[in-house]
Order: structure tokens, then C-alpha cells, then sequence
């Protein structure tokens, strides 16, 4: 009842021959394209717009940030759980430079957004005006498409396309800058959504040749291995993924941001790749004679040196970007598709049988690194907690179904290596860009858009405090955010390079922290810190069972480094255990 | 290095140029030249710039000038793969000096004069950069008063034209 009467009311406010303000067009745009959530922060050049806001407070809930940044990432968390575009206001100047950091992390992690910038009126572009800045020129390298409204009439159509563009094809950040003058100005609404723009083809039509290429190359392996990216979640394939590589028995390792594509605990599963990612995966990189990559763009994380990356292998590169096809390594079949159209004309005509050799050298290469790394990191006999032992307890704690946002760094590496994530799309990390201070504003929209998830937040000292501020917005939402902060008084990442690459000479990377636990109840939240390993466990039960928002400090040691670890410039295969 | 010509269709609107650009200069490649104008297709800008660069990088460009929303078609070529030409025109300051050595200078370069007046003169020529240059240089001894030349504009010897990729577009 209530849908259809939401829908009613939707069809009404699309009814035509009205006459209404700019602002109030825009509010009405964003629920033509079913947004009921965003984020934001209020200034001098959106008011109008915030204004407008004012009446449709029942359609559309307003989650106010503390600093822009936070916004476009509880946006970006929000986006990548919901698959909808996530929706950010701000206003002209500072408000819109705010932006950029979350613009350009949505950009090379392609997560979809609309974010909206107010702007100076449209008389006074290009007089430094007070708060005025390009915010088109800015936000150019970092955008999928941006425009600048400076008419009403407008607004509706650069709208539609504004969502159209977003959410087809490799999703992406829009950025729509929005002069005051067009927000107070008043024209007829009328709303048609977007159907397409005859110079961008979002969905590839698909190259029958190329699957049947693929194929070939698959059925006839004898040592395939599949490598899940993102375009997994993005097109919604992990049952079509998994169909694949059991029909196919290959294993399959997921890049950082296609973890949570494919069960951890399902046999054919080997873990993740990367510089800190599992060794038989790197390994047998150089082993395989066909590479089987989804919707994943040969990262330099990734690949190591391109020149020693899988020379030996026949590559099979299945991507709905065909910029990113050759790119970075050059491959022998190059799929240009949506990752779920692929895989299901592929699971038609694939098949192999078991693959025991295979398999168990993965397991060999497990149990290496199981013996030299894991055992040690999870059962540490060192007097500080190993951040190993904190996911290790976090997962098997929620049971691997918790939403896990992380921030950039070694806890980041940890998370993704020791937490064993069960279902789809529970993993929201900063990947291509590395932002720090990511994770806390992301926990939020995360919360946000599943409101019954436990939904925990890592960081480290270094980054939660970047985005500390974010804390008020758990405050004033009552948001059940669970925050971890694995505190070792260093930026541990950068430590730990300094430590392995330039001679231990530690510059301005220890640091003096504050008294978290009495910041973060000052902000009315329950607080808590671990630094024995006793307590540990009980803590970390705590923080699961407390029913609103909970904080976690666990005093970690300084000197552990994220093993294994393929060193910069170094070949996938070159991966060092120790 | 090789000079290679990138061909862009795109709309013709605000901010594409510089979309484009920002393709080439984030990669640290310099545009040595560059024509816009509208198409044989109307509101359909076609774009022709000359970089020197290699082939791996001009096709990665190549692609990344495609996924611009707003540009139709990005197509890259060797030399030999297109006739290509530029205009110069020279502005020269009139005097009786300028007698039948410089008409017979204009003949044997296949330039031709377009405006004379008691001041000055304009030349053009249409060729090659090279070329235009040359003349350039054998124009010295009158007094160049301007040089002003285009940037290339060029067609491909390939077959299949841009109206056909426009046309499978719109289907």
C-alpha cells in the first residue's frame, strides 16, 4: 500500500504545466530518480536549495556531515551497498573543494554519485566572486561527466542525465555545479528521465566471437585461474561467477576491491591478490597458462612489475570499460562486457573437470604461509596485540557477516586478509585512491543504507583522525556504527616502509595521539580501550552487543609489519614471506 | 617517438576541449598542433591534433578520449596513413621594392596573393608545415610583418567515414 501510494505521489509530483522554483525542480528530479537518502552540508550559494529541502523532508532525509569529505564517503558507502547513486550537496567555494578527495576515490573505484555544488550567481562567474571557484575545471579529471546549471530551464534534463550517466555502463561520479541564480528562477517542471546519449554506450553489445575465443582458451586449460574485481558486485554477478568456476574447477582469488564477490570459505576460493594479498594466489600468477580476470583493472597493486607479470599465461581480460582493456597488461582476449552478461553466455559453453595438482598447490602455498605469517600474526607470542588477532576475533565474532569499512593502511591490508567475508558487497574500502580517513564516514552511509547490518568500522590512529568529526553525525543520527581503532602510535603502513625500504630512518611518522576514548565519548559515545589480550575478546563481544554506537580503541604493536609483501617494483612471483 | 595525428568527433560543447586536452597533458604528452571545427556532420566537432609520442601510449589515449562523455569517436593514425595539409598566411609591408622577384617567389611556390593595398600584402599557402616554412624563410628578405599558421587538418586513406560510425550510433 504504502509503495503504491509512494508511487502515486511520485507520478503527481511529475505531473507537468507546473510552475516552480529551480531549487524545488531539483528536489523533485531527485525523487524522480528514487533517491531517499543523501548527504551534505549547507552554505551561502545551496540555500535556495536546502530551502526547497525544507518541504520534502517526509520524500527525501537530509543526513547533515561535519566536513564535506565526510559526505561524498558516507555518499560513495551508501552507493556501493544500495548500487544506487549516492547523493551529496554542498555549496560553491570551499564547500565544493571539500568534494574533491571523495570525487576522485569515486572515480577510480567507480562508484556512482551525483553530487551537486552550489555556485555564485550566474552574473558574477568569472569576477572572484566571494566563494567562487571553477568547480567544472576542478573537477574534470576526477568526474565521469560534470555540467554547470546556470539557466532553470535547464535543471530536469541535466538531471536525468546526470543519473543516467552515474549508474550505466563503469559507474562514476557526476558532478552537477549549480548557479544560485538558476535555484531561485522558476520555470515549468517537467521530468523525463534519461534514456540515452547518442555519444556514450554505456552497455557494449556482445561480441559473440570474443566469448567463444574465451572459451576456447578456458576449456583447454590446464592450469586457469580466475581473478574477481569489482565489476563482480557492480553487475550483481557473484552467482554467475561462482556457476563459472565450479563448472570450470578453477580457483579464484579476488582483487582488494572484489573481496566479498565470492564466499571465502568455498573450496575453489584461494584468497586475495596484491602486494599484501595471499601468496599462491601472486604465485601462481606465474604459474597458470590462463588468466581469467573480471571486471578488474591490472592495478599496479596487483600486477607488481607488468614486465614478469603472468608472461607465461594466456589472458582473457572480461571488462565493460574497453579503455581499460590493454591498458596496463596486454592480454590475448579481450571481453568487452558487462561482467554478468559475460559470465552467463560463457557458463553455456565452458566446461573442465577437477583439478587436483592445481589445486594443492594453492593449499601447499597456504599452508606455507599459514606456518611463516598467519600462525604468527593470529597466535602472537609478542607482549602487544597483533592487529591480526583483532579482525581474526571481529570475524569469527560476527561471523563473517558484518560490514566492513576500512580505512587505508596496514589495518586496511589486515582487514582484507584475515576477515572471511560471507556474503556480497560487505566489504566498503578505499582502493585505487588510498584515502585516508575513508572508513568512519563510511561505516555511516553504510549504517545508513542498511540500517539492521552490523556495520564496523577500522581505522587507524592515523586516519580516524582525519575524519574524526564524523562522529557527530553517529551522534546526532543515533547511528549504531561500531568504530575499531587499532592504535600503534604510527602511520603503520609508511613505518613499515621505512622500516623495509629506507633503513628504518622513521621520518614524522610517529605519532603523539590524543586520548581517543575521551573524545569519542565527548561526542556521547560509548567508549572503550583495549590494550591486553585477555580482554580482547570480551571487548570486541561488547561492542557486538551493545545496541547503539560503540567505540573500540585496541593498543596494537608498533613494530609488526603486514606480511607477505610483494616489494615495490618487484615481480608478483618475487612476493617475500618475511 | 613517432608524430602520429589523432582525429576526435565529438559535440560541440562548453568544457570539451578541455576534457580532451587533459588526456594529453596528464600523460606529460605535448600537443604540437591543434584544429577544431564543426564536421561534415553539423554540431559534430572534428577534432585533429599532432603529438609525437609512441604507439602503446597514443592507443591508451586513444580509448581514454572515447569513454569523454560527449566524444563520439577517437581515431589515431601514422603519417602515411593520411593526407594532411595546413594554411600559413603572410603579411608583408608594401613598397615598390616588392617587384617581379616576389611574384615569381609566389608562382614558384604555389602560393597566391590575397589582399593588396598600399600597406602591406597577404600571401598564403597551403601545404605542408615544412613547406610553409620554407617560404617563411625566402619571405624574410621583403620584411614579414605577421606569420600566422593553422594547425593540421587531415583525412585518413582508411575507408570506412566518420557519417557510418555516426549512423551505427544511432541505431
Amino acid at each position: 500500500m504504502e509503495t503504491a501510494a509512494k508511487a502515486e505521489n511520485i507520478k503527481e509530483m511529475n505531473n507537468t504545466g507546473e510552475t516552480l522554483s529551480g531549487a524545488e525542480i531539483l528536489v523533485r528530479s531527485l525523487i524522480q530518480e528514487g533517491v531517499d537518502t543523501m548527504f551534505g552540508y549547507i552554505g551561502g550559494a545551496i540555500m535556495p536549495v536546502y530551502d526547497a529541502l525544507y518541504d520534502y523532508q517526509k520524500e527525501l532525509k537530509h543526513y547533515m556531515s561535519r566536513h564535506e569529505q565526510g559526505a561524498t564517503h558516507s555518499a560513495q558507502a551508501y552507493a556501493r551497498l544500495t548500487k544506487k547513486p549516492g547523493v551529496c550537496f554542498t555549496t560553491s567555494g570551499p564547500g565544493a573543494t571539500n568534494l574533491l578527495t571523495g570525487l576522485a576515490d569515486a572515480y577510480l573505484d567507480s562508484t556512482p554519485m551525483v553530487v551537486i555544488t552550489g555556485q555564485v550567481p550566474s552574473g558574477l562567474l568569472g569576477s572572484d566572486a566571494f566563494q567562487e571557484t571553477n568547480m567544472v575545471g576542478l573537477s574534470m579529471p576526477v568526474t565521469k561527466w560534470n555540467f554547470q546549471i546556470t539557466k532553470v530551464e535547464e535543471i530536469a534534463e541535466v538531471m536525468a542525465k546526470a543519473f543516467y550517466i552515474a549508474r550505466t555502463g563503469r559507474p562514476g561520479p557526476v558532478l552537477i555545479d549549480i548557479t544560485k541564480d538558476a535555484q531561485v528562477q522558476k520555470a515549468e517542471y517537467k521530468y523525463e528521465r534519461c534514456k540515452g546519449i547518442r555519444s556514450y554506450q554505456p552497455v557494449p553489445k556482445l561480441n559473440m566471437d570474443e566469448i567463444l575465443a574465451a572459451a576456447e582458451l578456458i576449456n583447454s586449460a590446464k592450469k586457469p585461474m580466475i581473478l574477481a574485481g569489482q565489476g563482480i558486485l557492480l553487475s550483481g554477478a557473484e552467482q554467475e561467477l561462482m556457476e563459472f568456476a565450479e563448472k570450470i574447477q578453477t580457483p579464484v582469488a579476488c582483487t582488494l576491491l572484489g573481496l566479498s564477490s565470492f564466499p571465502t570459505d568455498h573450496p575453489l576460493y584461494v584468497g586475495m591478490l596484491g602486494m599484501h594479498g595471499n601468496y599462491g594466489p601472486n604465485m601462481n600468477t606465474n604459474q597458470c597458462d590462463v588468466l581469467i580476470a573480471i571486471g578488474m583493472r591490472f592495478d599496479d597493486r596487483v600486477t607488481g612489475d607488468t614486465s614478469k607479470y603472468a608472461k607465461q599465461a594466456k589472458i582473457v581480460h572480461i571488462d565493460i570499460d574497453r579503455s581499460e582493456h590493454n591498458k596496463n597488461i596486454s592480454v590475448d582476449v579481450p571481453v568487452l562486457a558487462d561482467a554478468k552478461q559475460a559470465l552467463t553466455e560463457l557458463n553455456k559453453v565452458v566446461s573442465g573437470s577437477e583439478r587436483e595438482e592445481w589445486m594443492q598447490s594453492f593449499k601447499d602455498y597456504y599452508q606455507l604461509e599459514y606456518e611463516k605469517v598467519i600462525e604468527k600474526q593470529t597466535h602472537s607470542s609478542r607482549e602487544r596485540i597483533n592487529m591480526a588477532e583483532v579482525i581474526d576475533c571481529l570475524s569469527e565474532k560476527t561471523n563473517g557477516e558484518a560490514v566492513l569499512c576500512t580505512d587505508v593502511g596496514q589495518h586496511q591490508m589486515t582487514s582484507a586478509r584475515y576477515y572471511k567475508f560471507k556474503n556480497p558487497n560487505t566489504q566498503v574500502t578505499s582502493g585505487g585512491l588510498g584515502t585516508m580517513g575513508f572508513g568512519m564516514p563510511a561505516a555511516i552511509g553504510a549504517q545508513i543504507a542498511d540500517p539492521n547490518a552490523t556495520v564496523v568500522s577500522v581505522s587507524g590512529d592515523g586516519g580516524f583522525q582525519m575524519t574524526i568529526q564524523e562522529l557527530a553525525v553517529i551522534r546526532q543520527y543515533k547511528l549504531p556504527v561500531k568504530s575499531i581503532v587499532l592504535n600503534n602510535s604510527f602511520l603503520g603502513m609508511v613505518r613499515q616502509w621505512q622500516d623495509l625500504f629506507f633503513e628504518q630512518r622513521f621520518s614524522y611518522t610517529e605519532m603523539d595521539n590524543p586520548d581517543f576514548v575521551k573524545i569519542v565519548e565527548g561526542y556521547g559515545i560509548k567508549a572503550k580501550r583495549v590494550s591486553k589480550r585477555e580482554e580482547l575478546q570480551d571487548a570486541i563481544q561488547e561492542m557486538i552487543d551493545f545496541p547503539g554506537a560503540f567505540f573500540l580503541e585496541v593498543v596494537v604493536e608498533t613494530e609488526s609489519n603486514v606480511l607477505p609483501m610483494i616489494a615495490p617494483g618487484a615481480a608478483v612471483s618475487e612476493m617475500r614471506l618475511e | 617517438m613517432k608524430e602520429y595525428t589523432i582525429t576526435v568527433f565529438s559535440e560541440n560543447n562548453i568544457g570539451l576541449l578541455n576534457e580532451v586536452t587533459i588526456v594529453f597533458s596528464r600523460r606529460k604528452i605535448n600537443i604540437e598542433s591543434l584544429t577544431v571545427s564543426e564536421s561534415e556532420v553539423k554540431g559534430v566537432s572534428r577534432y585533429t591534433i599532432v603529438v609525437f609520442s609512441d604507439e602503446k601510449k597514443i592507443e591508451n589515449v586513444v580509448r581514454q578520449l572515447e569513454k569523454i562523455i560527449g566524444v563520439f569517436k577517437a581515431l589515431y593514425f601514422k603519417a602515411e596513413e593520411i593526407v594532411h595539409q595546413e594554411v600559413a598566411l603572410f603579411k608583408i609591408a608594401n613598397s615598390p621594392k616588392l617587384n617581379g622577384n616576389l611574384e615569381a617567389l609566389i608562382r614558384r611556390q604555389n602560393a597566391k596573393i590575397l589582399t593588396v593595398n598600399p600597406d602591406f600584402l597577404v600571401i598564403e599557402r597551403v601545404g605542408y608545415k615544412a613547406e610553409n616554412q620554407e617560404l617563411f624563410n625566402e619571405l624574410e628578405q621583403y620584411g614579414v610583418l605577421q606569420f600566422a599558421r593553422s594547425g593540421r587538418v587531415a583525412v585518413s586513406c582508411q575507408k570506412k567515414e566518420f557519417t557510418s560510425y555516426l549512423k551505427e550510433l544511432s541505431h
